[in-house]
């Protein structure tokens, strides 16, 4: 078992579905695997793809993307803008040699802890079975960023994904 | 290229100095909730040791840091170590944000420099190992720490607030709202489509479980309403724009064109007795009765102006005839009534649009449309109802013959997987009520045909003993079918239900004279459209969402704008009025305090950054973001915006930036929450 790969995974949670979700995860003593560590913002829609390049070249080895379910939004349709910037995210870290699999969106309602719980196990197998992401220690395009060390990981700080 | 988000990792890296940030990091046991799975002695002891580069200058462990000494504690500190920024490691903000919050302003610090670890809800509940659990709470903590650094001290927003109020929907829900406001003194807009206020309540004859005249405790409420000097009723009129936020909504409200001056009418009445022209009514009488071209809907109807139906008017068809023109004796009668744009200026909305009745004819093995004698629920309201257009006699579809057994079936469209998944809530009580009504009208013989019966409400469950008691026949299982096609002499001429008896366990045939849909309750037909021009959200079966399904139900997510009756899910009549006085209450408070506060979680733009391209534009489903077409540049309205930050996210430019959640912050808190002391953990 100790020699088993155990990823790190950064979570971005919307404030009203998903953090809720997890929070209910929690009250209701729902069990998962702790490998996600998360962060909440005000809805899906905040997420800068930005956000998800830097987690990766930071070192997770996986991002979760959650928010509340299609017409659902707190905001009314703002979860759509993020499926869209999702999608198109996903073709970029393809382009950059990332399996899009290691990003992720899962839209959980502040009812829905379990499916928090199982989804967030189920994502940790999935890039269990990917690997390690290896951000910089491969080679591509993008391999100048060295190692996985914050301070050299600026060149992911500028916004190259357009919404 | 290099703009600000690249400085979290140049303070990080070289310049902390600067910064020069005190922060102090408390953890908590909250008993052995956290304590028994995180070592928090332990993630204190870490934090203080390796966060102390990013400036942790203190580091504590406490066993209820929400309790006053908790407080306390870190009330003496922000004093004596002239701590600047604060990271409570504990339960989920949701819960204790603002309590640390307020306990940093008492000391002197800016509530805003405050942030909340969770390492109760997502670790110590969600894990098992205590290892693993200390170090991803270690990552929390180092996530938040990294995160506070970024924190900006923010005030809170206040806004002042108009004291009129926009009720929409004159149903009992928008009535007691509208009435709780005005007794208060303040005034109300209270809207209306319908020609009169009473919504579907104004249809019953009895109401459950007391079996009280609907329209005798409902017409004195009308009344009130409509002579109320603080309430300005607009019947026959609808909302059609909605510009504004909290406290300064600006309201479009159309009036259509009722034909009738209404300074003049006194409701005589002699113009609808003299119009020749019979129209069916299928709003009111729900297709069974008739009314006038120019009509009210009901005796009692508040205001008591008629309507004139132009669609249905000889004189608008044929161009000739004005019979109410001649007989009106106050010359009250303008054929060349045009609509009417109303703007008004009000601080809050409550939103009382009430309910459409599910389609019964969408179940097509039940009949509806089809068989006759398959009347739906408000038909068998009206064929009951004394004012109604059989008197009150329960009578089949012919309109003469008494039925000597009636079927009535449950859950019509609701709790089934083709129509609606959600229980409708008042079918079961109705359906009892029906059959009370029937017998007690005609003797027959009542069926009642269930899959659960749901009585859960004050003197519910008594009436469905006393209903049980009275001799109806309960059968439970879901009607699979109701037809008249015969297949014994006994079904010759009936209906006949075809139902699985679950608790007899076997299949039934039983022949009724007719059958009555309890049909379920659906949002209004056009709620989506509605929620959308006052900015509020539809849950997926279409009903109006709350702020919060236990504690905030009469808010929504836009400050202002509430929901009261079944525009926000179906219910009865006792929690319509519940909800519509809460809603009221809620109103009266934000009036009170004549100003509101905004939590300052708002983006804004820095207009030097700002190139024009106007990509956020269309991003802001509130309306806050204009476009200056002047200086080629875009401003978002404090007010209107709702900080969900996703202009923020747009901004090719980087030139929005959000409070509470800045770029600053989320990426400060992804490093930290990787920071790379930290091994990746796992079970």
């Amino acid at each position: 078992m100790t020699d088993q790969f155990e990823p790190t995974i950064v979570g971005f949670t919307c404030n009203w579905c998903s953090y809720r979700a997890a929070d209910l995860a929690g009250t209701s003593r729902m069990k998962y695997a702790p490998n996600v560590r998360l962060i909440r913002m005000m809805c899906s829609g905040r997420l800068d793809p930005t956000f998800v390049l830097r987690a990766l070249s930071g070192g997770a080895d996986g991002v979760l993307i959650t928010g509340c379910h299609p017409g659902d939004c707190h905001y009314m349709e703002q979860n759509y803008k993020a499926l869209r910037r999702y999608l198109l995210l996903r073709r970029v870290l393809k382009g950059m040699g990332i399996e899009p699999e290691r990003v992720k969106l899962v839209w959980a309602s502040a009812a829905e802890g379990a499916r928090f719980a199982s989804e967030t196990t189920l994502f940790v197998e999935e890039i269990r079975k990917l690997g390690p992401l290896n951000w910089g220690k491969t080679s591509g395009p993008f391999s100048v960023v060295g190692d996985q060390t914050t301070e050299n990981a600026t060149l992911i700080t500028e916004k190259e994904v357009p919404a | 290229m290099s703009d600000t988000r690249s400085n979290p990792v140049d303070k990080r890296s070289g310049s902390m100095e600067e910064k020069q940030e005190r922060i102090g990091v408390y953890v908590c046991h909250c008993g052995s909730n956290i304590a028994g799975t995180v070592d928090v002695v332990d993630v204190a002891k870490w934090a203080e040791e390796n966060l102390k580069h990013q400036g942790v200058v203190i580091s504590r462990e406490y066993k209820f840091m929400c309790s006053s000494p908790g407080q306390e504690l870190i009330e003496k500190d922000i004093k004596e170590l002239g701590l600047t920024r604060i990271v409570v490691a504990a339960c989920s903000p949701h819960l204790h944000e603002k309590t640390f919050r307020t306990a940093a302003k008492n000391a002197g610090l800016n509530p805003y420099l405050v942030e909340l670890a969770s390492i109760r809800e997502q670790v110590s509940w969600v894990h098992t190992d205590k290892t693993v659990a200390t170090q991803k709470s270690k990552a929390v903590v180092s996530g938040a720490v990294s995160r506070v650094i970024e924190n900006t001290a923010l005030e809170e927003i206040k806004v002042p607030i108009n004291p009129n109020t926009l009720v929409v929907g004159g149903g009992i829900a928008g009535i007691q709202a509208a009435l709780e406001v005005a007794n208060a003194g303040f005034h109300v807009y209270l809207v209306e489509r319908e020609p009169s206020i009473g919504g579907h309540m104004a249809q019953f004859d009895k109401t459950f479980p007391t079996l009280d005249c609907s329209a005798c405790i409902l017409t004195p409420r009308m009344v009130e309403a409509g002579t109320h000097p603080n309430i300005t009723l607009l019947t026959w009129s609808e909302v059609v724009n909605v510009a504004g936020y909290v406290g300064n909504f600006n309201v479009t409200i159309k009036k259509k064109a009722r034909f009738v001056k209404e300074d003049l009418c006194t409701g005589c009445g002699i113009c609808q007795e003299k119009c020749p022209k019979k129209v069916i009514d299928e709003v009111f009488e729900a297709g069974l009765g008739y009314r006038k071209a120019i009509y009210t809907p009901f005796a009692q109807a508040v205001p008591n102006y008629p309507v004139m139906d132009k669609e249905n008017c000889t004189y608008f068809i044929k161009g000739t005839c004005k019979a109410c023109e001649k007989f009106c004796p106050t010359e009250a009668i303008d054929f060349n009534q045009q609509d009417q744009l109303i703007n008004v200026d009000v601080g809050n909305i409550i939103l009382a649009t009430g309910y459409d009745l599910f389609d019964a004819r969408r179940v097509s093995n039940y009949g509806y449309g089809r068989l006759p004698n398959v009347f739906t629920s408000l038909e068998f309201e009206r064929l009951s109802n004394a004012a109604g257009p059989t008197g009150g006699h329960v009578v089949l579809r012919d309109g003469k013959t008494v039925p000597k057994s009636v079927g009535i079936i449950h859950c019509v469209g609701s709790r089934d997987k083709n129509f609606n998944n959600y229980c409708s809530v008042i079918c079961c009580m109705q359906g009892l009520k029906f059959a009370h009504l029937v017998q007690e009208h005609t003797g027959a013989t009542v069926y009642n045909f269930y899959i659960d019966m749901r009585t859960a409400y004050k003197a519910y469950d008594e009436f469905y003993q006393r209903v049980l008691e009275e001799g109806t026949l309960f059968v439970r299982g879901k009607v699979a079918e109701v037809t008249d096609a015969a297949r014994y002499s006994n079904e010759k001429g009936k209906l006949v239900i075809q139902v699985e008896d679950t608790l007899a366990g076997k299949q039934r045939r039983i022949p009724v004279d007719m059958v009555i849909l309890s049909s379920g309750l659906q949002p209004r037909h056009d709620a989506r459209e509605v929620g959308k021009m006052f900015g509020i959200s539809c849950s997926t079966d279409g009903w109006f969402t709350e702020k919060h399904p236990k504690l905030d139900p009469v808010a929504t997510m836009t400050e202002g704008v509430f929901i009261v009756g079944c525009a926000q899910g179906p219910k009865d009549i006792p929690s319509s009025v519940a909800q519509g006085a809460a809603a009221a209450a809620r109103v009266l408070d934000k009036i009170l305090q004549r100003e509101v506060t905004l939590e300052p979680v708002k983006a804004s733009v820095d207009e030097e950054k700002c190139s024009g391209c106007r990509i956020c534009n269309g991003m802001c489903p509130f309306n806050a973001i204009s476009f200056l077409e002047d200086r080629m540049v875009t401003r978002i309205n404090l007010a209107l915006c709702q900080g969900c930050g996703t202009c923020v996210a747009a901004c090719p430019a980087g030139a929005i930036s959000g409070t509470g959640f800045s770029d600053e912050q989320i990426i400060a808190q992804i490093d930290g929450l990787l920071f790379r002391n930290l091994a990746p953990i796992g079970a």
